[in-house]
């Protein structure tokens, strides 16, 4: 296969970054999409120049480090995949593809298609956990928990991060990723005592933070490797709403 | 957080747009239901427009409230827009979009465009300043006004006919995205029922209908 | 020197040991607490949950991993489950049961104490998870659902979907936050560890690099704990993530923590075959799969045909054929073996021929098409993702791949290297597996280490050696920081001063290739030797030829790949070496001279029920073998046969 890339090309952060154009030649189908930006980068050393520079680890979709828009999508035009489950099977020979970093002012370009999320971090430092101390804690089938609620916290739970919901959004916004957070603790029991204060504290990082505000397109669904409903979204509204104006709700 | 922290957060600025939404929704459907009186004569549509004027220091309130809502709406919505627009400082070369819908994306246009109409809307039909084909001078006389007369005069004139249609489609699209929006918003969606989603179109649907049938059906002499 | 390699396993019966040792060790007074300064290197599920504890118990702790941010450790790849003796579902599972299968799953070449203290603390474990909020599978009435994992009769695998590791770790990780929100763990994204610095033979600090912005940084610390996971990346196609690598383990190696058992590599026979010369990674499937599904390969070498075309009597079920009373479910060592056997008399299949098939066909003609997609949907779909192809019609082709390691750096009843202060957790010590480890271990041993092992002892450490008045305590100011510090610096510039012509991907996979040839899941002394002698040969065209573009002062990944793998390629040679040295078969150890007359592994416990412990003697020096003695009091040694 042949292929015309076009990746964006940025020192630093500081720096202002543009879009660089590459032939490259000799990509077989069943690479994924990483090995074929290995393979490039592998040239570009042996040319002298500088490789292009993206997230990546575990290459099976589940530690959520790889990024990047692809033909402006973020984790490329397959449906529930992430960047590193890819394929070059999904392009045609020939096809020119545009590589852009996840862009949102919470998320600073490293380098690169690297951009820093650690924005993400922070809204989970801000309450996205149980106060449960090591030790101490009672027999794990102490409190039944019913199978839909589990079933519902672990749909949201399964969230792995990667910021694809921001980098969808049109309006830049953060509000999947947090309402998964949120989500996965509200259904569970262990998840209550807390549900309020963490719902209010996460909304003010989040704001904090500078994404966007959500206007309900529903991009972040579409592009979740993970397929994390929007219904979590409405879940975390309803729960901000009753933070704020529910006495019962402390 | 404070109600008026809350208020100020992205979910509280949401929730304002939502709130002020639905009663604007709400007028815009008695504002239908009282219009769609056309149908069934001059005199039902010429008493409820009189009893409307007699409602006094009433009308002024409910006037005065809608016009407070819209405000907020619209303040709101601007926030939203700042907060968004602000939340990706570089735009992307290329960005597909597969799950929104053009109702969705044009808000903001479709939004500024039905504040336009229904300034118009007011300086044409309430207050007469606007009066194109002098409809509102000829049926507004000492002896009271023939609000009849002048909707079927006026929408026997073509451009007229025209901008108000438009401006339907426009608050209908409006309200497709809104109203299932705000379903969201406020949290009222309940788990997996993609229902709710169809309620903004379905609404939207109806006041589409009832809104184009008055001025379609006097421009084609369905109406007398 | 060699090494004095005590054990410190607490007197007394095996069952008490635990609890004794709880009481006899050292305390720290609450007030005294944040004193102590605690450096934790990785943030999986042994170095997350380490770190949250420790500031719990009110040290000053700082965390470090290269990833973005901490809960993407390579942790969050494990699927199966975690292990528990809760013996929920009353099946008869019990500690000492546990215990036992554990022992005798890692083909007894583990230490008793320690694999016994796991079982222990395994319950609390789940208790604790519960507690966080992993939401673990549950039955209709509410309670936790447990499942069956290969080497035990019982079910105890908890699980979550197929994210158990993802789940656990997000756990630790909302612990991790909960501290980092507090105050009391500051966290150190995109920076790699470098250097251990030792003063008086005491750990007392390391050196990083700022993965960002290229600067190298000292941090002082009374303890540093190393959870830093395995090093199957040495064989460069593994099914770890691209950036697990051995640097701070070897660093610490360096630096005088000895390295135990280097040679104990698990490698799982179904994984998703290499496809091209530019595969960077390998994918595991599920062990369940072997349920359900038929290996086989033809019986005639390179038959061209499309597997449906070969008839019945032309196949060969090489595993039914072999093992008749366990068949396809024959543990993952015997079944890496027999595939690899097939494939190297030329029965492969595939393009390469280096792939055995896995078939569904029966099964789905018993049990229909939709039973078998409820029971795998997710694992069918994810294998088309990779190869495009259709399991339900044609059958999987797998083969074997490294996904794990037993071994590690040596530590002491206590996790305590032979570097006092400096701990190991996780897959990053040698403890609890022996040599070959059980399915849904890894993770019970990660957080029995990070939340209810090492709080204890390293409290014990520092109540015994810390230095509790500020103005005694070791600072970066120390000479031994400027030492480090000028060594990591002068490596990093000879690195880069190289300035030759090949990528160093190039060289990793060349080593990897040496090492799966060599040293992968058949060993022989002449492929050992043979590795020993082309590894170094490489390594001296690696720091004469390699090419690191850009600058080491920027975010530069090759920087990052360089360091890595130019410890690959000397850890590479110990590894060899103690393959070459332990003159048996044991679990993923298989040295093809020692095999019973059909093929079987054969240890030897007269003379090699010991750990092996490694002491680094400088670049390209043979390093020197210290044994620790496995004492079997509770156990008795049998060979294990799954005929």
């Amino acid at each position: 296969m042949k292929i015309t890339l076009h990746v964006w090309r940025q020192k630093d952060v500081n720096s202002v970054g543009k879009m660089q154009r590459r032939e490259v030649n000799d990509i077989s189908q069943d690479m994924s999409f990483l090995e074929m930006l290995d393979k490039v980068n592998e040239d570009i050393i042996i040319e002298g120049g500088e490789p292009i520079a993206f997230d990546h680890d575990c290459r099976e979709g589940i530690c959520g480090m790889c990024s990047m828009m692809i033909n402006g999508r973020a984790h490329g035009p397959d449906d529930g995949t992430t960047t590193c489950q890819l394929h070059m099977r999904s392009f045609q020979d020939g096809d020119a593809i545009h590589i852009e970093p996840f862009r949102a002012r919470a998320f600073p370009v490293v380098r690169d298609l690297v951009v820093d999320r650690s924005s993400f971090d922070r809204i989970v430092q801000a309450g996205g956990f149980i106060s449960a101390n090591t030790g101490g804690c009672q027999d794990a089938n102490s409190q039944l928990i019913p199978k839909i609620d589990s079933d519902l916290a672990m749909d949201a739970a399964a969230c792995i991060g990667c910021g694809a919901c921001v980098a969808s959004c049109p309006n830049g916004s953060a509000m999947l990723f947090v309402a998964a957070k949120m989500g996965h603790l509200a259904n569970l029991p262990q998840g209550q005592p807390e549900r309020y204060t963490r719902a209010r504290n996460m909304i003010t990082q989040m704001d904090a933070e500078g994404f966007g505000a959500c206007s309900n397109h529903y991009e972040c669904e579409a592009s979740c490797p993970k397929d994390i409903p929007v219904t979590f979204i409405g879940d975390m509204n309803r729960d901000v709403l009753k933070a704020n104006t529910c006495s019962s709700a402390k | 957080m404070s109600l008026s922290t809350y208020l100020k957060s992205s979910i509280g600025e949401k929730t304002l747009m939502a709130v002020t939404g639905i009663f604007l929704i709400l007028f815009v459907i008695g504002h239908m239901l009282g219009n769609l009186q056309v149908f069934v004569g001059p005199e039902y549509l010429n008493a409820y427009a009189a009893q409307l004027q007699n409602l006094g220091p009433l009308l002024w309130a409910i006037r005065l409230f809608l016009l407070t809502t819209m405000v907020i709406h619209i303040w709101a919505a601007a926030k939203v827009v700042r907060r968004s627009v602000t939340a990706r400082p570089v735009k992307y070369a290329m960005q597909k979009d597969v799950a929104t819908n053009f109702a969705a994306k044009t808000m903001l246009v479709s939004g500024g465009l039905i504040l336009v109409f229904v300034v118009y809307h007011v300086l044409h039909f309430t207050s007469g300043n606007i009066d194109p084909i002098g409809a509102f001078a000829d049926t507004h006389t000492e002896e009271g006004a023939d609000v009849y007369a002048m909707v079927v005069t006026s929408f026997q004139h073509l451009p007229t006919t025209i901008i108000y249609s438009l401006s339907m489609i426009l608050l209908c699209m409006h309200i497709s995205h809104g109203a299932s929006s705000l379903v969201q918003t406020l949290g009222w969606r309940r788990c997996s029922s993609n229902c709710t989603d169809k309620i903004g179109p379905v609404l939207a649907g109806f006041l589409l209908v009832g809104n184009l049938s008055i001025p379609l059906s006097i421009y084609f002499g369905l109406i007398p | 020197m060699a090494f004095n390699l005590d054990s410190k396993t607490p007197e007394g019966p095996l069952a008490d040991k635990w609890t004794n040792h709880l009481f006899n060790m050292k305390l720290v007074n609450p007030a005294n607490k944040r004193k102590f300064n605690v450096i934790v290197v990785g943030s999986g599920l042994a170095g997350a949950s380490a770190a949250a504890s420790l500031s719990e118990l009110g040290y000053s702790v700082d965390c470090f991993c290269f990833q973005d941010t901490p809960r993407r450790a390579h942790s969050i790849a494990a699927q199966g489950g975690i292990n528990a003796a809760k013996n929920y579902p009353n099946d008869g599972d019990s500690v000492r049961r546990l215990f036992y299968d554990t022992i005798k799953g890692g083909d007894y070449r583990a230490r008793e104490a320690n694999v016994y203290r796991l079982a222990e603390v395994s319950n609390s474990i789940i208790d604790q998870c519960v507690a966080q909020g992993v939401p673990f599978a549950r039955d209709y009435g509410g309670l936790l659902d447990n499942r069956s994992f290969g080497g035990a009769q019982v079910s105890r695998t908890f699980y979550a979907r197929g994210q158990t590791g993802q789940q656990l770790l997000i756990g630790a990780y909302q612990a991790l936050s909960k501290e980092i929100a507090k105050g009391g763990v500051t966290m150190h994204t995109r920076t790699e560890m470098l250097d251990v610095v030792t003063v008086d033979g005491q750990a007392k600090g390391i050196i990083t690099r700022d993965l960002v912005s290229g600067e190298i940084k000292r941090h002082a610390a009374d303890a540093v704990l190393l959870c830093t996971g395995g090093y199957s990346n040495v064989f460069y196609l593994s099914t770890n993530a691209m950036g697990s690598n051995v640097t701070a383990a070897f660093r610490a190696h360096k630096k005088g923590a000895g390295f135990a058992n280097p040679c104990y590599t698990q490698i799982h026979p179904t994984c998703i075959p290499v496809s091209s010369e530019h595969q960077s990674k390998l994918t595991l499937m599920s062990e369940s799969l072997r349920n359900d599904g038929r290996v086989w390969v033809p019986k005639s070498k390179s038959d061209g045909r499309p597997p449906a075309d070969i008839p019945e009597d032309e196949r060969d079920y090489y595993l039914e054929r072999r093992y008749p009373s366990f068949g396809n479910l024959v543990p993952r060592d015997v079944a890496s073996r027999a595939a690899k056997e097939r494939c190297d008399e030329g029965f492969g299949v595939g393009e390469s021929g280096l792939a055995v098939y896995l078939d569904f066909a029966d099964a789905i003609e018993r049990l229909g098409e939709d039973t078998i997609r409820a029971r795998y949907g997710n694992l069918f779909q994810m294998y088309e993702k990779i190869t495009a192809e259709n399991p339900y019609k044609v059958p999987m082709r797998i083969f074997p791949a490294v996904h794990y390691t037993m071994g590690g750096l040596w530590v002491d009843y206590n996790l305590q290297t032979t570097v006092p202060g400096l701990f190991a957790l996780g897959e990053c010590n040698f403890s609890d597996h022996g040599a070959n480890r059980l399915g849904a271990s890894a993770l019970m041993q990660g957080l029995a280490d990070g939340y209810f092992v090492a709080p204890y002892t390293v409290s014990n450490y520092l109540g015994e050696h810390g230095e509790m008045q500020a103005d005694k305590k070791v600072t970066t100011t120390h000479p031994a920081f400027d030492e480090a510090e000028a060594a990591v610096v002068a490596r990093t510039e000879r690195l880069m001063a190289v300035n030759g012509t090949q990528s160093i991907d190039s060289f990793h996979k060349r080593l990897g290739l040496i090492m799966w040839d060599n040293c992968g899941m058949g060993r022989t002394k002449e492929t050992l030797t043979k590795a020993l002698e082309e590894i170094p040969k490489l390594r001296e065209e690696f720091w004469n030829d390699v090419r690191i573009p850009g600058d080491d002062k920027e975010f530069n990944i090759e920087v990052e790949k360089a360091n890595r793998v130019a410890d690959f390629l000397e850890f590479a040679e110990t590894m060899c070496l103690d393959a070459l040295t332990r003159e048996e078969s044991c679990g993923g150890h298989f040295r093809e001279e020692h095999q019973s007359a059909d093929g079987e592994a054969q240890r030897d416990d007269e003379n090699f029920a010991v750990a092996s412990v490694w002491e680094y003697k400088g670049e390209g020096e043979r390093p020197e073998l210290s044994l620790e003695q496995l004492e079997f009091e509770n156990v008795k040694l049998t060979t294990r046969s799954y005929k």
